[in-house]
């Protein structure tokens, strides 16, 4: 992406945002009734395909029984957060946290060559060195811009305006499009969405009792999403006081 | 000796003013230590109920009654049901809170297999505006530990915990959405949703 094509998307997402900031603790959903549509499809998705694939990976119920097992699931999931690895590195440093930043690179050295390419993690478990989540869609929270209104996009769920633009910039950025083939590339975002499919029958439990078991599942996912992001982000809103109302 | 000495008098009498002071002032008071004890004691009942063994349907009914001695049952039920629940008379009102109360022994007791092997630590107390804020942190198997936020309240008349947040999630908000939508699905009938919570969970 050039940096003209980068700035356009970025006026993109002030605009986008700045029309929409959100007020306290609310939620702005704007397009509620296409949400809602494209949540129809992403739970019908869930329940026919990513639900039965991820049982099938993380080996049942339990984790534990048939399957190829969770051992095989960890391990292709440790290959696909390490390739995001560099990606993280950017925007810890766009962030202006050197800290992480230095963390994640030593990681990413560590887990590539003793780590056997990835798929072992032995920058946490022997080096003190845990995975230090952060993407563009944080990056642009530290930089002042807005939550923008809720998003449920097709495939991918949940996301926020400003999420939304942080996933594309994201892919922009990621310094492995330059280092792998195209090939070697699609190798290593198949291998993230598989090890989201082995944590789709991990957290099995969680996952039904919002998305197929409560009244509107539209609405506990779209609280329970918002809330948690907010949380990492450290934007949460105030405490609820029921004994004030 | 027939007249105390005046010593002692005086500490006697020290003793009951310091009774009536305490009398004076709520009894359950409650103090950073004692909010963090009660989260403590009733996760090491939860614990107990995991580790029993005994059938599912037993555990949720054990659960239940745990919920209902360390957390203030009306006041959560109440603010799920909001603005319907100043409408509600008083025995309709209460036969909600019954059902909502195993509904929530249910939904969350479900979720027990997660637990087994794992542990809560709590970490810390802090006042927060009204209320006491108890810091604890989950090791569940085979993922990241998890903050969880407990929320204290002497307001009820006894310490009770009225709020649980897992990472940033909060279950009374959670709750509110959820009953919120099953009092929609029964157009604002309340006996018709409690009916719906005892099947519910």
């Amino acid at each position: 992406m050039s940096a003209w094509n980068f700035s356009l998307l970025l006026v993109a997402t002030v605009t986008l945002v700045a029309c929409s900031d959100r007020d306290g603790d609310g939620i702005q959903d704007p397009y509620e009734p296409m949400n809602r549509k494209v949540h129809a499809f992403n739970r019908g998705l869930d329940a026919h395909v990513v639900k039965p694939l991820g049982t099938g990976l993380s080996g049942g119920e339990g984790g534990e029984g048939g399957g190829i097992g969770s051992h095989a699931v960890a391990g292709l999931g440790n290959f696909g957060a390490n390739l995001a690895q560099p990606g993280r590195v950017v925007n810890h440093l766009l962030q202006g946290r050197p800290g992480p930043a230095a963390r994640s690179t030593l990681r990413f050295l560590v887990n590539t060559t003793v780590g056997m390419a990835g798929f072992l993690d032995p920058a946490a478990s022997d080096f003190a060195l845990p995975e230090e989540d952060t993407d563009f869609g944080q990056t642009l929270a530290r930089w002042g811009v807005g939550e923008g209104p809720y998003l449920e996009l097709p495939l991918i769920g949940p996301s926020t305006g400003r999420d939304a633009v942080g996933r594309v910039v994201d892919l922009a950025i990621d310094p492995m499009r330059g280092w792998l083939n195209r090939d070697q590339y699609l190798i290593g975002m198949g291998a993230r969405l598989a090890s989201k499919a082995g944590e789709r029958g991990r957290f099995g439990d969680s996952v039904d009792s919002i998305l197929h078991e409560s009244a509107d599942s539209y609405a506990q996912t779209r609280l329970i999403w918002l809330q948690h992001r907010r949380h990492e982000l450290g934007e949460e809103g105030e405490h609820i006081d029921p004994y004030a109302e | 000796m027939t007249l105390m000495p005046n010593d002692t008098r005086r500490g006697f009498l020290g003793l009951v003013g310091a009774g009536l002071a305490i009398a004076a002032r709520p009894a359950w008071a409650l103090d950073t230590g004692e909010a963090r004890a009660l989260i403590e004691k009733s996760l090491a009942e939860v614990y107990a109920v995991i580790n029993s063994g005994q059938p599912p349907a037993q555990m949720y009914r054990a659960f239940e009654a745990i919920f209902a001695r360390y957390a203030d049952v009306e006041i959560i039920a109440r603010s799920a049901l909001g603005p319907a629940a100043r409408q509600a008379g008083g025995a309709e009102f209460a036969a909600y809170r019954q059902a909502f109360q195993g509904y929530i022994g249910r939904k969350y007791g479900k979720r027990f297999r997660e637990f087994i092997d794992s542990k809560i630590e709590v970490t810390g107390a802090k006042p927060v505006k009204s209320f006491f804020a108890v810091t604890s942190v989950a090791y569940l198997k085979g993922r990241s530990p998890m903050e969880v936020e407990w929320h204290v309240s002497d307001k009820s008349g006894k310490s009770r915990y009225f709020n649980i947040i897992i990472e940033g999630v909060n279950m009374l908000a959670s709750e509110r959405a959820e009953i919120g939508a099953m009092l929609a699905r029964r157009k604002g009938d309340l006996a018709a949703l409690t009916a719906d919570l005892q099947q519910a969970g």
